[in-house]
């Protein structure tokens, strides 16, 4: 696969199907793992991470799982490359700062991405579409199963699989599943909501990850504690919380619609008009009202487009896309440009 | 808008931030940001939290940790604490008088109870009704039951010392 085949298919996240599907966009599950006897990414000299490079991309010709899948260094992608695979989640903005023996397997469904040599030398992710956890973990445990026969893992019966920060010892799991909650954001019960996840050891985080503002009212809600308590546990907990959460979400669309109907339609109906129309248009702007224009669909005031194109649009118009799709580099302002005409023909009914 | 802080250019990124349990919106434009948020990250990044929850445990004089020297990839425990990263898997037997009491402080347990590359995805022991408890809890958060959230947290905490002294 080259990384320009990428372009022609819908990241699985983006797919739009799957349970919960109008409230929950997608269900990720991550596992570190390290190889047993060399030192940790940022502690090994540059032969090591040869030689662990090399040794997963060896293991992975083994794995079934892996069968179509492809291995990408980073010292052979340019930066708008890099960037395009974190805005398909496919990796870490921290890890696109690197090269070496950085590298990164995708497979060919973009289900399942491994980033070699990131924090840990293995960073094991599956992605799935709507609320999926359990299925996700399914996989993902037969994925490590399969590393774990091939590659010789650093680990301790006490305190699980060995990690490079000690806050993800243990299972060395993270699960998270990203959600979208413009309800409780307009009935301003937000703050609430993160409020009680902070308080149950859980984060939030926005739509790429550590360290970002929540955007166009995406949530991303992930487990903290990754010791102590079993990957099904885990999971169970992670579980039990979104379903509260998307019950929440659930009864403040039905209160929004029922007493301010009028008001909600207008502000989806001004985002759509607006998005038809604009000729420069920011991306933050951009996902502040496809994020209205979502709700508008899933709450069926929409009906000329779909929530798999719309979601296809969340995407296509990130910096490095439009860059990928044009097949240039091209300014902020640039872009600006090209992102409004993108929208508008996507949106031509 | 025009960016807070050199307003020239117009403001594309929009910061909360919370100093003192005071809330301030900063509008700035992409450069600002970008230097914005390098120095947040030099404020504040998680090495410093981690160094911060070790030093908590000064039993030991200083000299001593930071001497304290991993024998197969030679970082040091004051390097740790420095980084907030381990050098390799053996640092966790070579320092495990210090990891132990701080690995309890980040998760609230010292002991793995997921799955073992050894044996492969045996259906992992399930710890006594400690699932159950914290479906409960999420439950009393979700619907708001705060006091009752706050019961099961003690129930959860006390079967969580129960069975950290059994296993000692």
């Amino acid at each position: 696969m080259e990384l320009n085949d990428l372009l022609k298919h819908t990241s699985e996240w983006l797919k739009g199907t799957g349970p919960n599907a109008d409230i929950v966009i997608s269900s990720r599950i991550r596992l570190a793992r390290n190889l047993s006897g060399y030192s940790f990414p940022h502690w090994a000299s540059k032969k090591q991470g040869e030689e662990i490079f090399g040794k997963i991309a060896k293991a992975k010709e083994s794995i079934s799982l892996l069968k179509r899948s492809t291995v990408f260094r980073l010292a052979d992608l340019d930066s708008t490359d890099k960037h395009f695979l974190v805005e398909r989640h496919l990796m870490s903005h921290e890890h696109a700062q690197k090269k070496n023996s950085h590298a990164v397997i995708i497979d060919d469904e973009e289900v399942i991405s491994i980033m070699i040599n990131e924090e840990d030398h293995l960073r094991i992710q599956l992605m799935q579409s709507g609320f999926n956890l359990f299925e996700a973990w399914g996989i993902v445990n037969k994925l490590d199963d399969e590393l774990g026969k091939a590659l010789n893992f650093a680990f301790l019966s006490e305190w699980g699989y060995l990690t490079a920060c000690p806050t993800n010892a243990g299972t060395g799991m993270r699960g998270s599943v990203m959600l979208h909650l413009p309800a409780l954001v307009m009935t301003r019960q937000i703050n609430r909501v993160m409020a009680a996840i902070a308080k149950l050891s859980f984060t939030t985080r926005g739509l790429y990850g550590e360290g970002t503002q929540a955007m166009g009212n995406f949530f991303q809600v992930s487990n903290q504690v990754s010791l102590g308590q079993s990957e099904d546990e885990i999971i169970g907990n992670i579980n039990g919380l979104i379903r509260q959460i998307v019950d929440q979400e659930g009864q403040a669309r039905e209160v929004l619609l029922t007493h301010n109907r009028t008001i909600l339609e207008d502000r989806v109906n001004r985002s759509f008009g607006i998005l038809k129309n604009a000729r420069i248009i920011s991306s933050q702007e951009t996902i502040d009202l496809l994020s209205m224009l979502r709700l508008g669909c899933d709450l069926g005031m929409i009906k000329e487009i779909n929530r798999s194109g719309l979601n296809e649009l969340f995407i296509t118009t990130q910096p490095a896309h439009i860059q990928k799709i044009e097949n240039k580099k091209l300014s902020s302002d640039e872009r600006d440009i090209k992102r409004a005409e993108i929208i508008r023909n996507s949106l031509k009914i | 808008m025009l960016c807070n802080i050199c307003g020239k250019n117009p403001a594309t990124v929009h910061l909360t931030e919370i100093v003192d349990d005071q809330m301030n919106e900063l509008h700035l434009c992409e450069g600002c940001a970008r230097q914005k948020s390098v120095q947040m990250e030099q404020k504040f990044g998680l090495s410093d939290l981690l160094a911060g929850m070790v030093d908590f445990e000064k039993k030991t004089p200083q000299s001593e940790t930071q001497v304290l020297k991993c024998p197969k990839c030679k970082l040091t425990y004051g390097d740790f604490k420095k980084i907030g990263r381990l050098g390799c898997g053996s640092c966790y037997t070579a320092f495990s008088a210090y990891l132990a009491p701080l690995l309890r402080k980040i998760h609230g347990s010292g002991k793995h109870l997921g799955k073992s590359p050894f044996k492969a995805s045996k259906p992992t022991k399930k710890s006594t009704g400690m699932a159950e408890l914290r479906q409960k809890l999420a439950k009393a958060v979700g619907e708001e039951a705060f006091e009752e959230a706050a019961k099961l947290r003690d129930q959860i905490k006390a079967a969580e010392q129960k069975q950290s002294s059994k296993e000692k």
